[in-house]
């Protein structure tokens, strides 16, 4: 953002001073990230810098933490990144087929109280998660679901179909609905429809907001920490266990992982988002 | 001209007004089948158990059902004195029937969250009661201990008696109701819970304010900068908000720690002495700034969004009317994003008030909020009810927030990513 050349002294200054701060909020943002990367490869066992790393010492650097988390002795995550993809796998396929067909009703013109059903399907992303853990946790209990896969995926379930809604409300809002009178007009049934038609046009919004359902899920520690039994550990709740009681650097092997896989996540939702307003016609 | 108005009628003679209404109701029909399934699934598994909350919250007839004998013989006793015999007797009579079916413990834990000392004079009864002869129950119980002489303790033990009662959220604002029935404040130095709540809603309220200050100025440098480098910019915003939550909670111990790189820095550029390096972390600094850097990306997106429909042109026309650079800001553009602005801090500090993971971790003693506190109580002291009633009252606020946040940005527009 250069300045024209007539800019006088003291906004100069001030520009300089925004782009400053800026920078310093961006670093803020992004630096705790890369923190974690260098010390994963920690030959020490210690969570600090040793003055080998600082020396770019090779031997400072080591895998070792990397072979612990695969091969580790009782070794909890292999169970634990087991469990999370199944559980986040279930909980985003079912949050997708409900969020997205409540979504069709809710973007349709004619659907009445739509301000507080809205309200209402939103609400578990909203609610603080204590809460909702507690109540499903007592939910469960009583329906003898707690300390097992059903019950936390309906749990998740539960949390992940807000952003569904939203993602695909939000697409259905451009969304051209004289194609699907078309499709009609030329003898389609509305399931023919909805899969040829208006599936293949909203799907980049279903599928991000099945990535946010499927992070939310893979994420989630609060309610699992109420629901889950021994044999339902996740990765979050391995972590918080491990937070809370002895920072390893084998967590850290683990965080670095979990970034990688969420630079992955981050790269598909921003190329969706770019083809979804594309396809709406969209142009910034 | 006739003045009588023509009905229109469709080809099968209907008049079009009823003919449109039917087709407009099958559609309203369509439409609402489409959100039952999901509607009907968090009614079950959400809305439902959230109700049963509530119940349990007021639920009160553990203790009721355990002793059904002495608060039928107390519905006469006026809770002046010490009860007469026949309370004693249904009591002694209950608290056998509860020993030889081993529940007893459940009643004595209920019975100490009403008045401390219960527990111990219940588990001397049971110890003593074998030896009990027929009749003259209220000599023998009250020869056990003298608390069982104490007339508080039968004052506490009726004020059980209802099967439902809010005493749990009288507790959760450091009120009780007293002997003779009134509410007062527990003493000074007993008041917890309001430590808590204001701890919560000034952590909330800073955090908001926090995020306002640091988001305003990078969503603004995002809005005008242009497509290229906004949307490499962008992706540090993107990262952190699609980062697992615990991750950046580790990296905030990590970099908090006494021996961490933070405190490097500082002892570096001489701020503090290497051997007086300040605790960063558990305690109120720490959760503050895992929180701010948490939650800044709620706080940018809306404001991005927002700040992205503002014309330039707004702000060259105010220059170019003779407007400093600071007059246009402040009069047009800081006007115009102030949806934004209340998006961004109402999904912040909604956000913030409810907030578990980060104080448990970062927050030690002096930093816990009101959500541990919901927690503790779930895992460790198992009052569920006190807990129920504690997430009720949060969550009335919250829901309070949501509904202005409904009004005002309406659920419908809230953007993600």
């Amino acid at each position: 953002m250069a300045l024209p050349k007539y800019t006088e002294p003291h906004y100069r200054i001030w520009h300089y001073f925004y782009i400053f701060i800026c920078s310093c909020v961006f670093f803020f943002l992004i630096a705790p990230l890369f923190v974690i990367f260098p010390l994963s490869f920690n030959a020490e066992e210690f969570l600090v810098f040793s003055e080998g790393m600082k020396r770019l010492d090779p031997d400072a650097f080591s895998t070792r933490w990397y072979h612990d988390m695969v091969y580790g002795t009782k070794n909890p995550w292999g169970l634990a990144a087991k469990n999370s993809f199944i559980i986040a796998i279930f909980a985003t396929l079912g949050s997708v087929l409900l969020g997205t067909v409540a979504a069709l009703g809710l973007s349709s013109r004619h659907m009445p109280y739509k301000g507080i059903i809205m309200a209402t399907l939103i609400s578990p992303m909203i609610v603080p998660l204590i809460i909702s853990g507690v109540a499903i946790f007592f939910f469960m209990a009583k329906v003898g679901l707690a300390a097992t896969h059903t019950g936390i995926v309906l749990a998740h379930i539960v949390l992940g179909t807000p952003f569904v809604v939203i993602t695909v409300t939000a697409t259905l809002s451009g969304f051209d609905h004289s194609v699907t009178r078309a499709a009609a007009s030329l003898g389609s049934d509305p399931v023919n429809t909805f899969m040829k038609i208006t599936l293949p046009l909203i799907l980049p919004g279903v599928i991000s907001g099945g990535l946010f359902a499927f992070v939310t899920s893979f994420d989630e520690v609060v309610v699992v920490l109420f629901l889950a039994g021994l044999d339902n550990t996740t990765i979050p709740i391995q972590m918080w266990t491990g937070l809370r009681e002895q920072l390893s650097p084998t967590i850290l092997a683990v965080a670095t992982c979990l970034i990688v896989l969420s630079t992955l996540i981050l790269v598909t939702a921003e190329l969706l988002r770019r083809r979804s307003e594309r396809i709406r016609g969209i142009n910034r | 001209m006739s003045s009588e108005t023509q009905t229109i009628l469709t080809t099968d003679g209907i008049p079009l007004e009823e003919s449109l209404k039917k087709a407009e109701k099958k559609n309203k029909i369509k439409a609402f089948l489409l959100v039952c399934p999901l509607l009907l699934f968090l009614i079950i598994t959400y809305v439902f158990p959230i109700g049963d909350m509530l119940f349990r919250s007021v639920d009160d007839r553990m203790v009721t059902n355990m002793l059904p004998k002495t608060y039928k013989a107390m519905e006469q006793w006026d809770g002046k004195e010490l009860p007469p015999e026949e309370v004693f007797e249904g009591f002694y009579l209950d608290y056998k029937k509860l020993v030889e079916e081993k529940t007893f413990g459940k009643l004595a834990t209920q019975l100490n969250y009403e008045k401390n000392g219960f527990k111990s004079i219940l588990k001397k009864l049971k110890r003593k009661m074998k030896k009990f002869e027929e009749g003259n129950y209220k000599e023998q119980i009250m020869s056990v201990h003298k608390r069982w002489a104490d007339v508080e303790y039968w004052r506490a033990l009726k004020r059980r008696a209802p099967a439902y009662s809010y005493s749990k959220y009288l507790k959760g604002v450091d009120m009780y109701e007293n002997e003779d029935g009134k509410i007062v404040q527990v003493p000074e130095d007993r008041r917890i819970h309001k430590i808590l709540w204001v701890r919560t809603v000034e952590v909330a309220f800073f955090v908001t304010v926090f995020c306002f200050l640091m988001a305003y100025p990078i969503a603004h440098l995002l809005a005008t900068l242009p497509m290229k480098y906004s949307n490499l910019l962008m992706i540090c915003v993107l990262l952190p908000f699609w980062t697992s939550l615990l991750v950046r909670t580790a990296s905030w111990m990590i970099l908090l720690q006494q021996q961490g790189i933070v405190n490097d820095f500082f002892v570096w550029i001489g701020l503090v002495t290497d051997d007086n390096r300040p605790e960063m972390m558990y305690n109120k600094v720490g959760t503050y700034v895992a929180m701010t850097q948490i939650l800044l990306p709620f706080m940018v997106l809306p404001l991005y969004s927002v700040m992205k429909t503002i014309s330039p042109s707004l702000m060259r026309a105010g220059k170019s009317l003779g407007g400093t650079p600071f007059i246009a800001f402040w009069k047009i553009y800081f006007p115009l994003t102030i949806p934004g602005i209340g998006a961004g801090c109402l999904l912040v500090f909604i956000l913030a008030i409810g907030y578990y993971i980060t104080p448990a971790l970062v927050g030690g003693a002096s930093g816990t909020l009101i959500s541990n506190h919901i927690a503790f109580h779930m895992k460790s002291t198992l009052d569920w009810s006190f807990a129920s009633a504690m997430g009720l009252m949060l969550l009335t606020g919250v829901l309070a927030i949501y509904w202005i946040y409904n009004k005002l940005v309406g659920v419908d527009n809230i953007k993600l990513g």
